[in-house]
C-alpha cells in the first residue's frame, strides 16, 4: 500500500514528523515499511508564468516555438519550447534559469535552435505529476503569475509503501492506515468516511438482489445521469493516483479508485444503457462463460460470485468486470455499485482465474460492512462535481443481516497474555483506539455462534473453548472494518501493538530441566562427525530425483526403490520424484565438484529417504480442528505418509590418500567405502557383518552388503561400469548407503567396560590355505569361534596367491594374540586354542593349514 | 732376593712416572675426535701403555718402596684416566651435536596425505541451535519432512482458502486432493510435540522445509528452519521475547541490535516478527541521502523469523486446554542465520555442495 504523506495529513493533524519517523510508528504497529519515495524534494525555481508573445521558428525538424513570458520578473523571459499545445494568454509552470527539476534535472540558460533560452516551460512529467507528457501544463487562468508551482501543486511529498498483512485488509486505505498514525502519535482523526449519505429512501436505484446469502451480505446501487464523458480528472486526483500507484484513466472510473484508496471500500460502474433487468448477486451456473475487461472469456466455476442481470453473468464479483456492461468514452448514465462479499469466496475466485486486482486484495483481507452506502454516495458527489452528472434519487440496498462480532473477556486479558500489568483504561482506551465497542460485563449471548459469512467461525463449540473467563469481565465489539477480531488474543494482540512490542519486556522462562540429545540424535551427530573427520564433505542436496534416475543406477523393474513418492507440481518436470535413495544427489555433486576441477572427492550426506508404502491409501484425511483427534484419526494419516528413515551414504573417487612428495597416494576404492560403513557402524557400536552381494547400482563382482545381525542395513562398493558411465563418474567411483534409523535400532546399550589383564600375552601365528571364493570374514569368524575366549584379538597380516598354494587358492596369515584374565598361558593352552581354531576353520570352509 | 738391583727399576722413579702421566694428558687433549682418543687409549692407558707397565714393576721393589711406589702411579693412573673420561664426554658431545644437525629436516613439507572433510554448515549451525536451547531445558522433536496437509495446516489454523495451501507456495504429493504435502515451514513439528509430549512442553526442533521458491541468490526450494515451542502454565509475550533475545545473543554475541514488530500469522495471536540490524549496512541505508543496500533493501533491518503466543486455536486442535495453558512459538531460517553469521551472501553455494564453500566450516560452526 504507498501512502502519499499529503494524503495522510488530510485526515490526521501530523506534528511535523519525517517520512521515516511516520513509517517507523507505522511498522511498530504493524504496518511495515517497504521503502520511501520522495517526490519534488530537490525542485526549486518553478513559478506559473503567462504566455506573452509565440514565435513559430520554422526550418526544423518538428515545430519549435520562441515564446515571451511573463514570470513575475523586471522583464518577461525568453524561451524556447517544443510543445504546441498552448496560446498566447495561458499560464503555464516555468523553470526559470538556476531552477531544478525532479530528478535533480538542471536548467539554465543556454542557446538552443539558434535562440536563447531562458528557462523552460514544463510538462506534468517533466514536474514529477504523472506520465502525461503530450504536452504543456496549461494552468487556470486565474492562477496568480509568479506563484511558486511546488507550493502551489504540492509537487513536494514522500510516499511511504507499508507491507499489509493479510488480516488487516482495512489497511488497504488511507482512511486505515491514518487512523494507526492517529493513535501512534496521539492526534486526533478525521474519518474520510464520516460523511452522512442521504437516509435510505424507499425509492430505489436500479434493482438488485442477492440470492446468495453467503456469497454477499450487502449490496448498494446508486445512479447518476448526464455524466460528461469528455470530462477530465482534476490534477490533484491524478497525482494521489499516481503516487499511490494506480494509473489515471477516466474521471469515471479515477474517482471509483480515488475513492477505493482512501476508503479501502471497491467500487464498480456499470454503464446504466447497457444493463438488462433486475441485478442478482448469485453463484455461477455450470457451463457460464463471461468475458472479462481483459477481453478474456473465462469459464466460470460454480463456486464464483456473480453479478448477474437478465442477460447472464455481467461481472465477477469483486475481482474484474464484464466487458459488456463496462463504462466507455460515452457512457454518460452510469450505476455505480458498492458491495460486501465474502472474503474466503473473493479469495478462491480470485486464485482459481488467477486475477489478482485491487479490489479482489481488499475483499479477501475484509472490507468494512458498512461502507458501501457510503462510499456510493461519495461517488456520486464527486461524478456530480468533477463530470456535471446528476445523482439520481433513491438507493438500492439489498442486505442479508449479520450479528456482529462479540468478544468477551477479563480486563486484565491482554496483560496476563504480554506479561505485563495493563490497567483496565489502558485496555479499554486502546480497544477504543482501534474502534472497539468496550461495555463492562460478560453478555452470555456473545457466544451465540455461527459461522460469518466471511467463513471465521465465530461461536459454537470453538468458541466455548476459546472463551477465557474471570474477573472483571468487559464485553467488546469490534468494528465493522476489524472482521479478523474474533478470539479473546485478537484483543489482546490489539492492546498489546498499540501498547509497543518494543516495550515488552525480556523474561528469560525457566523450562524444567530436559533429558537432552536422544541416543538417536546423538548418533546423528557423531556419524556426521566421524565421515568429516575421515575425509568425507558433507552435502545438503535437494531429495527430488528423476525416473531415469533409476535407470542410470541400473536399478530391476521391480526394485522396491522405483516406488517413489510424486510431487503434483515439482518445479522441474525432469526432476518430480521424492529420492527413495541417497545416492542421486551425493553422485550429481560429485560430478560437479570433477568438474570445477576436483577430481579427488569423497561426499557424505545423511537425510530422510521417502518410502511409500506398497498397499498405503492414496490420501491422507484432513481432520477437523475443533477438537483433539483421536488416535485412530492420526493414524490414518500416519497410514497415508511414506516411511521416512533416515540414511547416510558416501561417495568417493579419484585419490582417498594423495600423493606428494613421500611417494604415491592411494585411489579410492571399494574398500574405502565399505571402511565408511564400518566408520558409521562403530559409531553405533554395533558391529557390520559383510558378505558379497549382486545389488544396484553396484560393480556385481564388488558389493558388500552390510548386516547387523539378520537385518540388511546397507551396501558399499565399488559402482557398476554403467553407471560410472550413465553420471559421468570418475572411474572406480565407489559408494555406500546405509539406514541409520536400522543401525539406531541395533545399538546395544550402555559400553560394558572390559576386563583388562595384566598377564603377558601370547602369540601365536597360523597361515591356511583356502579357496579363491571363501570370503576372508568367514575364515576369520571360524578362527574367533574356533580359538575360544582366550582369544584377545585376531588381524590377517598377509593374503598370498600363487604356485605354493596351488592353483585356485590362497593363503591367509593370521597374527592371533591369546591372554588371560587370571593366569599366564603356558605354551600348551595356546597351541591348543590354536589349534582349536584351525580346526575349526578347516571344518567350516575347508582350509588347511600351510606348511 | 739378594741380587735385588734398584737401578732396573727407573720407570718407577717419580720423575718417569710424571713424564709418562704428562704425555698421556698431552696425547688425551690432542686427540681430534672419538678415534684418536682411542688410540690415545690404547697408547697411554692400554695394558702395554707405559704407565702400566711400571705399575707391574711395582711387585720387583723391595717392600718398604713398594707402597709408595704403588701411590705414585695409581695418582698418575687416576689423573690419565680422568682426563680421558673428560675429553671422551667432549668428544661425544661434539659427535652428537654434529649428527643431529645432520638429520635436520625441513618441518615446514606438506603432509596432507589425508586430508580432513568437513561438515555442512546448515547442519552444524542446526546443532548449535539446538544445543543452546537444550542448555535451557528444552528438547529435540522430529518429525516427518513429507507431511500430512492437517500437521502443516488445519492444526495449524491454516485455512483451507489460505493462499499459502496452493500450488504456488506448497508442493502437493500424489495430487493437490492427496492431503499429503512437503511441509513448508518447521510448525508441524509443534502439532506433533503437543500430541505425542505431556505437558510442558519446551521442544526445539530444526529442519527441512519446502517451497516452490526457484533457486537463486536468496531463494531456496528446500530451506531449513528452527522451530521453538514451549507450553506451560503462565508463559507470556515477555518469556517469547527473553527467549528470542537470549537466541540471538548466543547466536550473534551481545552486540546484535533486534527489532520485535506486530506480524501476522494464523498459528499464533498475537505475533510478531524478529528483524535483525542489517549486517552490511548497519542500518544506515534506510536513512535518506546514504548509499542503499542490496542486502537489506535499504530497510536498514533484515526479517530473522516469525513468533507469537501460540494461536488457542491451534492448542483446541492439539486437545491443550487454552484456559490452563499457553506458550509461545517461533520459526527462524537456518540460511538467514548463516547468511548473518557468516557473511554468506548467495543460497546456491549452500545447496550446491561445492567443497570450497564446505571445507572451511569444519567440525563445528
Amino acid at each position: 500500500m504507498k501512502v502519499p504523506l499529503s494524503w495522510l495529513r488530510e485526515y490526521v493533524d501530523l506534528p511535523a514528523a519525517t517520512a521515516h519517523e511516520v513509517a517507523d510508528k507505522l511498522t511498530a504497529a504493524g504496518l511495515k515499511l517497504e521503502s520511501i519515495a520522495s517526490y519534488g524534494h530537490d525542485v526549486k525555481n518553478v513559478v506559473v508564468g503567462e504566455v506573452l508573445e509565440i514565435e513559430e521558428l520554422t526550418g526544423f525538424k518538428k515545430p519549435i516555438r520562441h515564446c515571451r513570458v511573463e514570470v513575475g520578473e523586471a522583464e518577461p523571459r525568453l524561451i524556447v519550447c517544443g510543445a504546441t499545445n498552448f496560446a498566447a494568454g495561458d499560464r503555464v509552470p516555468v523553470v526559470l534559469p538556476g531552477g531544478v527539476l525532479p530528478g535533480g534535472f538542471e536548467v539554465g540558460s543556454r542557446k538552443t535552435y539558434g535562440r536563447m533560452s531562458e528557462g523552460m516551460i514544463c510538462s506534468e512529467r517533466e514536474l514529477g505529476l504523472g506520465d502525461d507528457h503530450n504536452g504543456i501544463m496549461v494552468l487556470p487562468a486565474d492562477t496568480p503569475i509568479g506563484t511558486d508551482v511546488v507550493e502551489l501543486l504540492g509537487l513536494r511529498d514522500d510516499v511511504i509503501e507499508l507491507e499489509i498483512t493479510p488480516d488487516i485488509g482495512y489497511a488497504l486505505s488511507i482512511r486505515g492506515v491514518a487512523r494507526e498514525v492517529a493513535t501512534a502519535f496521539g492526534v486526533d482523526f478525521r474519518d474520510p468516511a464520516a460523511v452522512e449519505p442521504p437516509p435510505v429512501e424507499t425509492e430505489t436505484a436500479w434493482p438488485a438482489s442477492i440470492a446468495d446469502p453467503t456469497a454477499c451480505d450487502r449490496f448498494v446501487l446508486r445512479e447518476v445521469s448526464g455524466f460528461d464523458p469528455a470530462a477530465q480528472s482534476p490534477l490533484w486526483m491524478r497525482v494521489r493516483l499516481n503516487r499511490a500507484g494506480m494509473r489515471p484513466v477516466s474521471l469515471a472510473v479515477d474517482i471509483t479508485n480515488y475513492l477505493m484508496l482512501e476508503l479501502g471500500q471497491p467500487l464498480h460502474a456499470f454503464d446504466r444503457g447497457r444493463l438488462r433487468g433486475e441485478i442478482v448477486v448469485r453463484r455461477a451456473a455450470a457451463g457460464e462463460r463471461l468475458e472479462t475487461l481483459d477481453h478474456v472469456v473465462r469459464e466460470l466455476d460454480p463456486d464464483d460470485i456473480l453479478i448477474t442481470d437478465q442477460s447472464g453473468p455481467i461481472s465477477m464479483a469483486g475481482t474484474m468486470g464484464g466487458l459488456e456492461t463496462e463504462i466507455s468514452d460515452g457512457s454518460t448514465d452510469i450505476v455505480i455499485e458498492a458491495a460486501h462479499f465474502s472474503a474466503t469466496g473473493i479469495s478462491r475466485e480470485s486464485r482459481r482465474h488467477g486475477l489478482v486486482s485491487e479490489a479482489s486484495k481488499r475483499f479477501e483481507r475484509g472490507v468494512d460492512r458498512e461502507l458501501p452506502l457510503v462510499a456510493s454516495w461519495r461517488a456520486v458527489r464527486l461524478l456530480a462535481e468533477l463530470g456535471g452528472a446528476t445523482v439520481r434519487p433513491g438507493v438500492t440496498h439489498a442486505e442479508v443481516a449479520v450479528e456482529p462480532a462479540r468478544i468477551a473477556i477479563p480486563s486484565g486479558y491482554p496483560g496476563r497474555v504480554a506479561g505485563v500489568d495493563y490497567s483496565k483504561d489502558t485496555v479499554v482506551a486502546r480497544l477504543e483506539q482501534v474502534g472497539c465497542v468496550v461495555a463492562d460485563g460478560d453478555d452470555p449471548a456473545v457466544r451465540k455462534g455461527g459461522v460469518a459469512p466471511t467463513g471465521v467461525v465465530t461461536g459454537g463449540a470453538l468458541a466455548a473453548k476459546l472463551a477465557v473467563t474471570g474477573d472483571d469481565m468487559i464485553t467488546v465489539t469490534p468494528p465493522s472494518w476489524r472482521p479478523d477480531l474474533t478470539d479473546p488474543n485478537d484483543l489482546a494482540e490489539e492492546v498489546i501493538r498499540l501498547e509497543g512490542y518494543e516495550s515488552l519486556p525480556s523474561v528469560l522462562p525457566s523450562a524444567p530441566a530436559g533429558a537432552g540429545l536422544t541416543e538417536g540424535q546423538r548418533l546423528h551427530r557423531r556419524v556426521g562427525r566421524a565421515l568429516a573427520e575421515g575425509g568425507y564433505v558433507e552435502v545438503l542436496s535437494y531429495p527430488f530425483i528423476s525416473g531415469d534416475d533409476f535407470d542410470r543406477l541400473l536399478l530391476p523393474a521391480d526394485d522396491a526403490r522405483r516406488l517413489a513418492a510424486r510431487l503434483a507440481n515439482p518445479l522441474s518436470e525432469d526432476e518430480p520424484l521424492m529420492r527413495t535413495t541417497l545416492l542421486p544427489g551425493l553422485l550429481k555433486t560429485l560430478v560437479r565438484n570433477a568438474g570445477r576441477g576436483f577430481s579427488d572427492v569423497a561426499l557424505f550426506e545423511s537425510g530422510s529417504v521417502y518410502r511409500p508404502r506398497p498397499s498405503a491409501p492414496e490420501t491422507a484425511p484432513v481432520l477437523g480442528v475443533e477438537r483433539r483427534p483421536t488416535a485412530e484419526e492420526i493414524a490414518s494419516i500416519e497410514a497415508a505418509l511414506p516411511d521416512q528413515p533416515l540414511r547416510v551414504a558416501a561417495v568417493l573417487a579419484g585419490e582417498f590418500e594423495r600423493s606428494g612428495w613421500w611417494g604415491d597416494g592411494r585411489t579410492a576404492s571399494w574398500a574405502d567405502a565399505v571402511q565408511a560403513a564400518r566408520l558409521v557402524a562403530a559409531e553405533a557400536r554395533v558391529e557390520l557383518s559383510i558378505s558379497a552381494d549382486q545389488h544396484e547400482p553396484w560393480h556385481p563382482g564388488r558389493c558388500a552388503a552390510l548386516y547387523v545381525g539378520d537385518t540388511l542395513v546397507g551396501h558399499a562398493g565399488e559402482l557398476h561400469p554403467r553407471v560410472i558411465e550413465a553420471y559421468g563418474l570418475p572411474a572406480r567411483t565407489a559408494a555406500m548407503e546405509l539406514e541409520l534409523t536400522r543401525l539406531e535400532a541395533a545399538m546395544p546399550g550402555p559400553v560394558q567396560t572390559p576386563s583388562v589383564s595384566a598377564y603377558p600375552v601370547a602369540t601365536q601365528d597360523v597361515a591356511l590355505i583356502v579357496p579363491d571364493f571363501t570370503p576372508v570374514a568367514d575364515v576369520e569368524a571360524a578362527l574367533r569361534d574356533g580359538a575360544g575366549d582366550l582369544l584377545e584379538s585376531i588381524r590377517l597380516f598377509d593374503v598370498y596367491a600363487g604356485e605354493q598354494v596351488g592353483e585356485g587358492n590362497k593363503s591367509l596369515a593370521y597374527s592371533m594374540r591369546f591372554r588371560a584374565s587370571d593366569r599366564t598361558l603356558t605354551v600348551e593352552e595356546t597351541t591348543a586354542a590354536r589349534d582349536a581354531a584351525v580346526a575349526m576353520a578347516a571344518d567350516r570352509v575347508g582350509a588347511q593349514p600351510r606348511t | 732376593m739378594s741380587d735385588y738391583d734398584p737401578v732396573e727399576v727407573t720407570p718407577l722413579h717419580a720423575d718417569e712416572v710424571s713424564r709418562m702421566e704428562a704425555d698421556a694428558i698431552a696425547a688425551i687433549k690432542t686427540a681430534g675426535d672419538l678415534d684418536a682418543l682411542k688410540q690415545a687409549r690404547l697408547a697411554h692407558a692400554g695394558d702395554r701403555s707405559p704407565i702400566a707397565l711400571a705399575n707391574r714393576e711395582i711387585g720387583a721393589l723391595p717392600p718398604a718402596a713398594r707402597a709408595e711406589a704403588g701411590k705414585r702411579v695409581g695418582t698418575a693412573r687416576k689423573a690419565i684416566n680422568e682426563a680421558m673420561a673428560a675429553r671422551q664426554a667432549e668428544l661425544e658431545a661434539e659427535r652428537d651435536a654434529r649428527v643431529l644437525v645432520e638429520e635436520a629436516v625441513d618441518v615446514t613439507l606438506p603432509w596432507d596425505r589425508r586430508p580432513r572433510g568437513a561438515r555442512h554448515p546448515l547442519t552444524t549451525l542446526q546443532e548449535r541451535i539446538a544445543d543452546a536451547f537444550v542448555a535451557m531445558g528444552y528438547e529435540v522433536a522430529e518429525g516427518p519432512e513429507l507431511e500430512g496437509e492437517w500437521f502443516n495446516f488445519d492444526a495449524l489454523n491454516i485455512a483451507k482458502d489460505h493462499p499459502a495451501r496452493s500450488e504456488h507456495d506448497t508442493f502437493f504429493v500424489g495430487s493437490t486432493e492427496s492431503g499429503m504435502v512437503l511441509r513448508t515451514q518447521t510448525s508441524p513439528v509443534q502439532v506433533r510435540a503437543l500430541l505425542q509430549r505431556e505437558l510442558p512442553v519446551y521442544v526445539i526442533s530444526p529442519g527441512k522445509t519446502f517451497r516452490t521458491d526457484e533457486l537463486d541468490a536468496t531463494h531456496t526450494p528446500v530451506f531449513h528452519q528452527t522451530e521453538g515451542l514451549a507450553i506451560d502454565e503462565g508463559l507470556t509475550m515477555a518469556h517469547l521475547k527473553g527467549t528470542l533475545d537470549r537466541f540471538a545473543e548466543v547466536m550473534f554475541g551481545k552486540g546484535i541490535t533486534t527489532r520485535f514488530r506486530p506480524n501476522y500469522f494464523p498459528f499464533t495471536e498475537p505475533s510478531a516478527e524478529m528483524d535483525l540490524k542489517c549486517f552490511v549496512c548497519r542500518g544506515t541505508s534506510a536513512i535518506p541521502g546514504n548509499p542503499p543496500c542490496r542486502t537489506c533493501k535499504s530497510e536498514g533491518w533484515i526479517e530473522w523469523g516469525g513468533c507469537g503466543m501460540v494461536n488457542p486455536r491451534v492448542l483446541i486442535a492439539c486437545g491443550v486446554d487454552p484456559a490452563r495453558y499457553s506458550g509461545f512459538a517461533f520459526g527462524m531460517g537456518i540460511e538467514r542465520t548463516l547468511m548473518f553469521r557468516h557473511n554468506a551472501e548467495d543460497m546456491r553455494d549452500m545447496v550446491e555442495g561445492d567443497n570450497r564453500f564446505t571445507l572451511p566450516f569444519g567440525m563445528e560452526i
